[in-house]
């Protein structure tokens, strides 16, 4: 419990972090926002409107303590101001509209990924040197070395243009209406499929080799030579006794793989013009819209956050050791 | 984020010990992997140092018309624009080279920096660094790097200083738990009590006792450095103006190369940054081999199982 605490208490100092940094990046950074956007507008804009817009940044005059306060407060009272670009839609609506999408691009991908990488893991590791251990890890760095905006370029093209066989652009066909009908989850289906499919390309060989390497370890434990001399059944010691242990570093990644669904799937976002937030993010920084970015970006890291702290429990069960610390 | 920065996380790492230093690097050369990776990085170090021999001039110029496939004229044909492909491609090689080292390099020392000092002095500094050094890890990468390039004037040190402030965290945590593991040795102990200068504990004493981690670490964060600028500058967040691989990718893609069919506007610059990571990632794998030895003893093992 005491541990449990703490770690809340850390990702708290963790959010005040991140909330202070947006807070702090459009105040100090040379050249604010408004003149930035002033600049843009090419002298369109009246100066009672760039008042206006400095108000609705909280980029007023008033001491820097009283601007930082009322900004914790309204972002604790769930509003972060209106979008520039979608003027005058909330940043929160604009967010709730999008953050579904990637999630499920972000969810499939990794589960996916982690569930065949840590499988592949599980058997190079037992069978070493063999086909699976040699061949794949090699193949699965190259692969891995790709920037993976390059790879999903590269599906869109030979899949999408060359061949035709999958939607290029956004989660589903115009014109339809979202339900949960056949038709329409079957065409979201078909367009989830490439920006999915990179993902899991660039992505497997972290979980095949980290779990290859926590397996050679496992295996060279004294209990697993015992489980040998026993002359328990292969398979029995594979996944019963080595696999099991083995996997507990896999569970932390997956949870910090999954705080990264959020913000991990921008750049396929981008490519495939996917409408989740990471595709909102970019649109925001070039339409200088500060306030959505930086609602994007405190999402995101909220997202992480929650995501690790529920790995922290998750962990003080399945690993008893860390509640003796 | 990446798939390699997952491997090199959760990679068990032998602590080092002096006698097999000098082994390292004889044993790097006498590993496939690592020679390959060594043999393709220093092919693009050259081509990178050849490009205004190999391909005179402004590499932006525009000289042909657009759109040609490969041809004799233009070995990788031309883009949208109708510049050679070839010559952005080598002058590429240029800034997105120095700016992934320099990154790699500079981050690490950051790393360095934090790692000893939190292990050495311990205590509250530990404390505090651990916190700074966690917090940062848990701040989401690229939306990170893409607000901080938003808000920051475009240019190539922008990208570095960008790159280095979101990616020196990792390394951090790595160095700090190896850099600890030396500081408890008798060595240590005894330098201390000697009245030894802390930063010359820090550095005579236990770094040079971790240097293939350190090494790990600087190969992680160059891959990390030549990854992250690609994609920053794919995104239009760097500075367009300057020709490299990922500028390139964020022009073929502004030109709508995928959509016309001209292929061989993309995939050049990605082949390039794939091959240097990947070259980079079996030095890695190499140094992991080596260093930890339950990875690399194949053949008793076998035996062993029969």
């Amino acid at each position: 419990m005491r541990l449990i605490l703490r770690n809340l208490g850390f990702y708290l100092l963790a959010f005040w972090a991140s909330l202070t940094l947006n807070f702090v990046l459009p105040r100090f950074m040379p050249g604010d926002p408004v003149s930035r956007m002033f600049a843009q507008a090419q002298g369109t804009m009246q100066p009672d409107q760039i008042a206006q817009l400095r108000k609705l940044f909280g980029l007023d005059h008033r001491p820097l303590w009283e601007q930082y306060l009322s900004y914790i407060k309204s972002v604790f009272t769930g509003d972060l101001g209106i979008s520039i670009t979608r003027f005058p839609t909330p940043v929160t609506d604009v967010i709730g509209s999008q953050i579904g999408w990637t999630l499920l691009l972000g969810g499939v991908a990794l589960v996916i990924a982690a569930v065949l990488g840590n499988l592949l893991g599980i058997v190079a590791a037992w069978r070493r040197g063999g086909v699976l251990d040699s061949a794949f890890p090699p193949l699965l760095i190259f692969v891995g070395s790709f920037p993976y905006f390059w790879l999903a370029m590269g599906a869109l093209y030979l899949f999408g243009v060359s061949l035709g066989w999958f939607p290029m652009r956004h989660a589903y066909d115009v014109g339809l209406t979202p339900g949960f009908n056949g038709e329409f989850l079957s065409n979201v289906a078909t367009h989830l499929v490439l920006p999915a499919l990179t993902i899991v390309l660039v992505s497997i060989g972290g979980w095949m080799l980290g779990m290859r390497n926590t397996m050679i370890a496992t295996a060279a434990e004294d209990y697993i030579t015992m489980a040998e001399a026993k002359g328990l059944s292969p398979s029995r010691i594979m996944f019963r006794y080595a696999a099991r242990n083995a996997l507990l570093p896999s569970v932390t990644n997956f949870g910090m793989a999954l705080g990264f669904v959020v913000g991990g799937a921008l750049l396929t976002e981008v490519v495939f013009a996917y409408p989740g937030i990471g595709y909102q993010l970019l649109m925001a920084v070039q339409g200088l819209d500060y306030p959505l970015m930086q609602g994007i970006f405190l999402t995101i890291t909220a997202a992480v956050l929650i995501a690790n702290f529920l790995v922290d429990l998750v962990y003080v069960r399945l690993d008893p050791r860390v509640r003796v610390r | 984020m990446t798939a390699i920065e997952i491997a090199t996380a959760t990679t068990p790492t032998a602590p080092a010990r002096t006698s097999r230093r000098r082994g390292l690097v004889r044993q790097l050369i006498d590993s496939k992997k690592a020679l390959t990776g060594l043999i393709l990085l220093a092919v693009f170090a050259l081509l990178a140092l050849l490009a205004p021999v190999l391909a005179p001039g402004d590499p932006s110029l525009i000289n042909s018309t657009g759109s040609q496939a490969p041809s004799t004229a233009h070995w990788l044909g031309t883009t949208a624009k109708g510049q050679d492909v070839l010559a952005l491609t080598l002058w590429g090689a240029r800034s997105s080279l120095f700016v992934g080292f320099t990154v790699g390099l500079v981050a690490t020392a950051v790393a360095i920096l934090v790692g000893l000092a939190s292990a050495y002095f311990g205590r509250i500094v530990d404390d505090a660094l651990t916190l700074v050094t966690n917090i940062f890890l848990l701040l989401p990468g690229l939306p990170l790097l893409i607000i901080l390039a938003a808000f920051l004037p475009p240019g190539t040190s922008t990208v570095i200083l960008v790159l280095v402030v979101t990616g020196w965290a990792g390394s951090a945590r790595v160095l700090r738990a190896q850099a600890k593991s030396i500081r408890g040795k008798d060595f240590v102990a005894a330098a201390v009590v000697t009245g030894e200068r802390p930063l010359r504990i820090m550095f005579r004493e236990i770094l040079p006792n971790m240097a293939s981690v350190v090494m790990t670490t600087l190969l992680g964060c160059v891959i990390f450095g030549i990854g992250a600028q690609a994609g920053l500058e794919f995104l239009g967040l760097g500075d367009s103006s300057v020709v490299s691989w990922g500028t390139n990718l964020y022009w073929a893609s502004n030109d709508g190369a995928l959509m016309t069919g001209t292929w061989w506007a993309f995939i050049p610059s990605g082949l390039c940054i794939a091959f240097v990571a990947f070259a980079l990632a079996l030095v890695n794998y190499a140094v992991d081999e080596i260093t930890n030895p339950r990875l690399r003893n194949r053949r008793a093992r076998r035996e062993r199982r029969g």
